[in-house]
């Protein structure tokens, strides 16, 4: 098991260092004089020539990208041209609220989707089965923004139920201060025992989760849709059955154990293709995590930003994938002796 | 008290699993029909014939698992004169595992792969009622009785050998005190070293548990060695039925004497 | 091999009738190529079901701006007067083109990288998988946003973008099925008797390699026609006058929640076309793929 880690550990390591270079060559795609755009419209042509040389741009490529590596395994991911701060900073300050959206929606996604996937499973072919499969490809269809559009519009402008945006009542901030600590409010309303504020940010997440946790939840379940239906036709199943486990435990216990591993490696999948579809839903909801900050850097066409975000999910995304591959070996022991 | 194993009598009443006019259907097409099939205390009986020809649909049948492959039963299956068709789910359930036991053709799959055999065993020992600590005694126990070391319990199905999970699957059924095994092709997939320590183990259930095992198998010669009787199944119908001795050296069916033929040679009963 | 009690007997039977019956049963097939069938239709004869076909384009109506829908409109007019629905019929001429583009280019380069890697093998092999997994680290879309992000805004760098971040999919697949055709008997029998291996690649290794991207390909038309719309959606794609969907939802979001026609219907025009696209692709998997028999 330790040999395995280690294995994958390094292996992380190195596409770590395959997605910082593929970041840098995007970052070098740019058309146009990153010194001009820096310099702003009216330098002249001595300003920018003196950008150039500030921003490093007059060293030869491989010298740039070593300083650049560098300049990561250092925390330095540029400096924003729109906040004018360390982008690392802007991310370390949105990450909270993102991560807050995206774990939530996992959890719900993994709740709903599991049980689902099992019922299709156990009467399969059924009408229930065929409703949650359309479902499934119904989600799978959906363009995220317009979900958050359309939910903002009927549940908080016409129904009145929920609010549309932002992570909690910010006129409750005056009743019930919140004291920040870990950058979730809802976490930090758990903590201080804040009920009301607590409440709020509970009924703000309620949307955004909704529309973030809709195509995992219709993944995970086709998914263990999938795997119990290959799994029950094994005679291990049958054995399970001659030895007296009835239905439920046959389809929850045996056949589910085994659905675990490629479901956790969806929801490491999933966790990457959640993170960038909150680019597309947090600035609907005002929701302020890595999206906002992400969609708003598009708009101002702040490179720094872009490439710094879009380096720190992907590593993120790669850590995910290795805590799962992690976990796998852990239920399946074929996977260790690979 | 029932006559002894060497020979054909057998009152109807102590018999241990009685099946009489057993129908197995698929759809509307009838597959096996046995009018009458006994299994006494401490005998093993063997069920041979071709592929195919019913053997292993009325083990599913037995255990009332029949409906996961879309047949229909008729007709009675008695264990301990207590009548097992017609029973609800939940009954079955508790007679499954606990006095009717099961082990299938292909021992490598028959336990879960991602569960280590000992954890299936002491959850199947659990299921029919035992407390967590007897559970885990009573399979080490079990397991030392099939001359295995009760550490191949925490290992996986992938890191046993085909006989040592035969050799688990049988402990579980002494551990669960099963009073019949059902034993479907359980050396056709196994070398012959190892599959004579397995038939060597079905004699001792026999002898020294009293269990009655039905040993379902295509290998004539197998069957011919091991059971103290023997019925011979053509397409879903039992053609000849006796003692072994008396049915292996002048069989009194056309089909069985085809059987005959096909072995090069039988060992001699005593 | 003794047969399992525990399968169904199996009668035999023509291969014709169960292609036919096959599609019949599938539902998904049906409905989903329908569709299609409609979207593409719509496409090709978008000037004569337009009710205004100028509106798709730069027009102007000051006098008719933000209507709701209406006999007149029955998808209400935009920030400038634009029959909406106009406007959503011709745009089924923007997003399936893309996507169709878009696959045609991953696999002008996935296929052949894929083959070389499967067939070749070695160090070759090792370097294409080396680069297709750093590719494929990335979280789906993320790349494909950074590039559209760094390049000027328009389709076309919207395509290039996917396409770009598409084909390390489609060579990983490719790879693999190349690889198992490449170890086959006859494949080896060709080479011993040393048959070109130009020909080896291109009669044997080739055609029998790209089967799964037959499942595959329409099965990703949704999802490109989603990250198309998605891109458009940020402003990186599509720019006005053009009737891009995405660019459409984004371009309401501002008159939105009072003037919510402008983003309902270009948002269910891309819901519409990716559950046609998903329904034909799931229908296809569901015929070709043998393994699949959950009915």
């Amino acid at each position: 098991m330790l040999a395995f880690v280690a294995r994958r550990i390094l292996l992380a390591i190195l596409v770590i260092a395959g997605v910082i270079v593929v970041t840098f060559a995007v970052a070098h795609v740019v058309p146009g004089d990153p010194a001009a755009t820096w310099a702003g419209p009216h330098a002249t042509a001595a300003q920018i020539a003196q950008a150039r040389t500030f921003l490093g741009l007059n060293r030869p490529l491989p010298v740039q990208l070593v300083s650049y590596l560098g300049g990561i395994a250092a925390g330095n991911l540029g400096t924003s041209i729109h906040t004018h701060r360390p982008v690392l900073s802007d991310i370390a300050t949105a990450a909270p609220a993102t991560l807050e959206l995206v774990v939530t929606a996992l959890v719900l996604a993994i709740a709903v989707g599991v049980p689902l996937g099992l019922a299709s499973a156990r009467r399969p072919g059924r009408p229930a089965d065929q409703v949650i499969r359309a479902g499934s490809i119904l989600g799978a269809s959906m363009p995220i923004f317009w979900m958050a559009l359309i939910l903002q519009l009927i549940f908080s402008q016409r129904l009145h139920l929920l609010p549309a945006a932002g992570q909690y009542s910010p006129g409750l901030l005056f009743t019930h201060p919140l004291l920040k600590r870990t950058g979730s409010p809802l976490i930090d309303a758990l903590i201080a025992g804040n009920w009301p504020m607590l409440g709020s940010a509970l009924t703000h997440l309620i949307l955004p989760v909704i529309v973030v946790a809709a195509f995992p939840a219709g993944l995970i379940a086709r998914l263990v849709r999938a795997q119990v239906l290959d799994t029950i036709g094994d005679t291990h199943i049958l054995n399970a059955r001659a030895l007296g486990f009835g239905e439920r435990q046959i389809f929850g216990r045996f056949a589910m154990k085994q659905a675990w591993v490629p479901v956790s490696a969806a929801v490491a999948l999933l966790f990457g293709y959640s993170l960038v579809n909150t680019f597309l839903v947090e600035s609907i909801f005002d929701w302020p995590g890595l999206g906002s900050y992400a969609a708003a850097s598009i708009t101002t066409l702040d490179t720094p930003a872009i490439l710094g975000v879009t380096l720190f999910v992907a590593i993120a995304y790669v850590l995910a994938n290795l805590a799962v591959d992690i976990a796998q070996a852990a239920i399946d022991p074929r996977i260790r002796l690979r | 008290m029932s006559a002894g194993p060497a020979e054909g009598g057998r009152p109807p009443d102590t018999a241990r699993l009685a099946i009489s006019d057993l129908k197995i259907s698929l759809g509307h097409r009838e597959v096996v029909s046995i009018t009458d099939l006994r299994l006494d205390h401490a005998e093993i009986v063997g069920l041979a014939g071709e592929s195919g020809s019913g053997k292993s649909m009325t083990t599913l049948a037995i255990l009332g698992l029949a409906h996961t492959i879309g047949a229909s039963v008729t007709g009675s299956i008695m264990l301990d004169g207590r009548e097992l068709t017609g029973l609800t789910p939940q009954a079955l359930r508790e007679i499954r595992g606990r006095r009717i036991a099961a082990i299938f053709q292909s021992p490598s799959t028959a336990f879960s792969p991602v569960h280590r055999v000992g954890t299936v065993m002491t959850k199947a020992l659990r299921l029919h009622g035992s407390a967590r600590s007897e559970a885990a005694d009573r399979a080490a126990q079990a397991m030392r009785q099939v001359m295995l070391s009760p550490d191949l319990m925490r290992r996986y199905p992938s890191q046993l050998s085909g006989g040592q999970l035969q050799r688990v699957a049988i402990a579980l059924a002494l551990a669960l005190r099963a009073e019949v095994l059902l034993a479907d092709e359980p050396t056709s997939a196994l070398d012959v070293t190892v599959q004579a320590e397995v038939l060597d183990l079905l004699r001792d259930l026999r002898d020294s548990d009293g269990m009655s095992v039905l040993f379902i198998s295509h290998d004539i010669a197998v069957v011919a060695e091991l059971c103290d009787r023997v019925a011979v199944m053509r397409q879903g119908l039992i053609v000849e039925q006796g003692p072994a001795s008396r049915v292996l050296s002048s069989p009194a069916n056309l089909y069985t004497a085809e059987l005959l033929e096909s072995v090069p040679k039988l060992p001699s009963r005593g | 091999m003794i047969q399992s009690p525990l399968a169904p007997p199996q009668a035999a039977v023509p291969r014709g009738q169960v292609l036919r019956r096959g599609l019949l049963a599938n539902p998904l097939l049906l409905v989903g190529g329908g569709l299609v069938l409609l979207i593409v239709l719509a496409a090709i004869f978008a000037p004569l079901l337009a009710p205004l076909p100028g509106d798709a384009g730069a027009a102007t109506h000051p006098f008719t701006v933000l209507q709701p829908p209406s006999a007149a409109h029955l998808f209400g007019t935009d920030q400038v007067g634009r029959d909406i629905l106009s406007r959503a019929i011709y745009g089924t001429r923007v997003s399936p083109v893309i996507a169709a583009v878009v696959l045609v280019i991953a696999c002008a380069i996935g296929v052949p990288l894929g083959v070389a890697a499967g067939y070749f093998g070695g160090w070759l092999d090792e370097l294409i998988m080396r680069v297709t997994d750093v590719f494929l680290a990335f979280p789906p879309l993320l790349l494909a946003l950074a590039l559209a992000a760094v390049l000027p805004a328009s389709l076309t760098s919207v395509t290039i973008a996917i396409a770009a971040t598409w084909w390390p999919w489609y060579t990983r697949l490719i790879r693999g099925q190349a690889a198992s055709v490449a170890g086959r008997p006859h494949v080896e029998a060709c080479q011993v008797l040393g048959v070109s291996r130009s020909r080896i690649i291109f009669r044997h290794i080739l055609p029998n390699s790209i089967t799964p991207l037959l499942v595959q390909v329409p099965l990703d038309v949704g999802g490109v026609i989603l990250t198309a719309s998605a891109l458009s959606f940020l402003g990186l794609g599509a720019q006005d006058p053009i009737p891009d969907w995405g660019l459409m939802t984004a371009e309401g979001q501002s008159y939105f929640t009072p003037d919510w026609w402008l983003v309902v219907f270009p948002g269910l025009a891309i819901l519409l076309t990716a559950f046609a696209f998903n329904l034909l692709g799931d229908g296809l998997r569901d015929l070709l793929d043998p393994r699949r028999s959950f009915r």
